[in-house]
């Protein structure tokens, strides 16, 4: 089970594709060169480094274990040859630079080939050493160690546009962090009461705005967004902005509140548009917008009469997460049976797909699935009793410019790629 | 798929509901998965304290949950009228269908009814005429809830927790104290062990709770404050005892 993979990030160029584990391991895929010589094998991704960048612990105040699992990746924007990302699990952060290294020194003059020095009456002329290539070593070294900021469960983290300084929210609280500065951090938000029997409502999600630096977006386990411009004051526990849809009064049961948390929120490359995903759907927000979202997808309305079900096997707390493609015309999230969805904004038409071993064939056709919920059922359909609800895609990603995604289903990753579209339209 | 296998369709055919008697039939049943669902809340509560700390987002919406259940059962006034009810039924323990749950609360309004029942009494406390085990098993579940939510987030913090948690179980060891010593041991067979263990709340709320210095528990010889690995069942001889000391004195 330390196989399960708990995160997946595309690189800002696509080129590097980054899952993390409940392990607390790493792993990265780097996207092989085109060829021309093999048109179909061009830009198949493959192992690029692999490392362990979180260990369990202990916390001996509390008498609790600390997780090694992997909840979030995200990467640093490109700056020079090498590549960074930061890593979290419930408490730490930490920044890891990736280098490679393909060539290396030889014909030093006071050293043999294994390093051993020479005997120096046995060195007649000076030779200057060269570099000759040698075999591709990746290096991943842990740069900073963000530690102790966080009294509660880390659940995201987020670059700025800056390039230079991120924040890390966990269940009560937001922090920001220099980069380069590990010993302190500026808390920016905080929702924790005085008295914790107060406590009604928790921070789920939170992202950067891709363009403007000083704004920022967190969700709350009762459905709503807020926000939040950090050159207004220094505490930004006062939104500037509150997204919040009221509530359907006929629809309203006693799971309505868990069914509305939001489980994960994403701007949209353009930085227009916010994507939320709670339980039963995706949602399209316009920032200029507060009163509702200008666009609401069902993923699978038809667990809304298996609510108490699926919340006495927990399955109702799931956080699945959403994403958009590089034009943000399709914005894609995961569902139970290994089923995927994805909506296209324009054509306002839909499909789910299966990640499976079947799926799984080189150049296989992803075959749309479908749901039945009673009334005909066509060949192929799935009734909605049969689903299989130990198989939940809750992390996928989109590869930022070209039509690739990314799912992880349970300990499987699956890489799909639209050959025929190749670019966005 | 789901854990507990089939859906149960208990209720089929009364959920047409005019003020027939079968209309009055679906009202326990709604009544009754709701109970149900307050008592599977208070066990997914109590199932939060393992090795690692619980999930807090998950632990709030549950305690939501209750407090909404809660809320709407005082409303209504069935909080009493449950109990009597319940005595006839099928055990608890049973997840009955999920229909009625999930209807929508337009659909609800359609079969229930809230009347004729005025013999409720917010106070359990000073309720002395229903002395039954479920009242008191009832009563102990809704106390739990607001000091389950404290040990639930804040476990470090002993301070905050020790006056609610003395004030809850002061009133459970109060309704106790009413009885005679013999009853103890009735008290406690009576109450539905399938979903959720009385002692085990108990038991739980004092393991979990991580405080040295409460004064209650000071005069008893409970052991020292576990740490949250341990399993929050603990055994009954213990608890039995302190219970002796509380009726004794």
């Amino acid at each position: 089970t330390a196989d399960i993979i708990s995160t997946v990030e595309f690189n800002h160029t696509g080129e590097l594709l980054a899952t993390g584990d409940k392990g607390g391991r790493v792993v990265i895929f780097q996207r092989e060169p085109e060829s021309k010589n093999e048109p179909y094998s061009q830009g198949e991704y493959n192992v690029y480094s692999t490392f362990q960048s979180h260990e369990p612990e202990f916390d001996y105040l509390k008498s609790l274990e600390i997780e090694e699992k992997i909840n979030k990746i995200k990467w640093l924007p490109q700056q020079n040859a090498a590549h960074s990302l930061l890593s979290t699990n419930d408490k730490t952060i930490k920044l890891w630079k990736i280098t490679e290294r393909d060539k290396r020194p030889e014909g030093y003059n006071l050293k043999d080939e294994e390093g051993k020095l020479k005997d120096l009456s046995t060195v007649t002329s000076l030779q200057v050493p060269v570099l000759k290539p040698m075999d591709l070593m990746v290096e991943v070294t842990p740069r900073r160690i963000f530690a102790n900021g966080h009294t509660y469960h880390v659940n995201s983290i987020s670059v700025n546009s800056d390039c230079e300084t991120y924040m890390s929210a966990d269940d009560l609280r937001i922090n920001l962090w220099h980069l380069a500065i590990t010993d302190r951090s500026f808390n920016i938000v905080d929702i924790k009461p005085a008295n914790m029997e107060d406590l009604t409502e928790v921070i789920t999600a939170s992202e950067f705005h891709p363009h403007h630096c000083n704004l920022f977006v967190y969700s709350s386990s009762k459905g709503s967004l807020r926000l939040c411009d950090m050159r207004a004051s220094a505490l930004c526990d006062k939104h500037s902005k509150l997204y919040e849809e009221p509530e359907d009064p006929s629809n309203r049961s006693f799971f309505s509140e868990i069914i509305s948390s939001v489980s994960d929120v994403k701007f949209s490359h353009s930085g227009r548009y916010m994507l939320t995903r709670d339980y039963l759907t995706v949602k399209v927000w316009d920032l200029n917008m507060e009163t509702k979202p200008v666009e609401t997808y069902q993923v699978h309305d038809y667990l809304r009469s298996k609510l108490c079900s699926l919340y006495e096997n927990d399955c109702i707390f799931d956080k699945f997460e959403c994403a958009w493609n590089g034009s943000d015309s399709v914005i894609m999230t995961g569902a139970y049976n290994n089923f995927f969805r994805m909506f296209d904004r324009n054509t306002k038409r839909d499909v789910t797909l299966e990640a499976s071993r079947e799926s799984s064939k080189p150049r296989a056709i992803l075959k749309p699935r479908r749901v039945c919920v009673g009334g005909k059922r066509r060949k192929d359909d799935i009734s909605v009793d049969s689903l299989d609800f130990t198989k939940k895609i809750l992390h996928t990603a989109w590869h930022p410019t070209e039509n690739i995604i990314a799912i992880a289903a349970t300990n499987n990753l699956y890489i799909f790629q639209d050959k025929v579209n190749s670019e966005m339209h | 798929m789901f854990v507990r296998g089939l859906k149960r369709k208990c209720f089929d055919g009364e959920e047409d509901i005019e003020g027939t008697l079968t209309g009055i039939k679906a009202i326990p049943s709604y009544n009754l998965q709701r109970q149900s669902l307050l008592d599977m809340s208070l066990v997914k509560l109590q199932l939060c304290h393992m090795l690692v700390e619980p999930n807090l987002c998950r632990s709030v919406l549950i305690a939501n949950t209750v407090r909404q259940i809660q809320e709407e059962m005082t409303q209504d006034g069935t909080w009493q009228m449950i109990n009597t009810q319940s005595t006839g039924q099928a055990s608890l323990d049973r997840l009955v269908s999920t229909d009625i749950l999930c209807r929508s609360s337009k659909e609800q309004a359609e079969g229930k009814h809230v009347s004729g029942y005025s013999t409720f009494n917010k106070d359990f406390e000073g309720d002395q005429t229903q002395d039954s085990s479920e009242t008191m098993s009832t009563a102990s579940s809704v106390q739990a809830p607001r000091n389950l939510q404290s040990n639930v987030w804040e476990m470090e913090n002993s301070q905050e927790n020790k006056g609610n948690f003395q004030k809850s179980l002061d009133q459970i060891f109060e309704t106790l104290e009413n009885k005679s010593p013999n009853s103890v041991e009735d008290l406690f067979s009576e109450v539905d062990n399938s979903y959720y263990d009385l002692d085990t709340m108990l038991t739980g709320m004092m393991s979990n709770t991580k405080m040295g210095h409460c004064d209650g528990l000071d005069t008893f010889s409970s052991p020292a404050p576990t740490t949250s690995n341990s399993n929050c069942k603990s055994d009954l001889n213990e608890l039995d005892h302190i219970v002796e000391i509380l009726v004794e004195s």
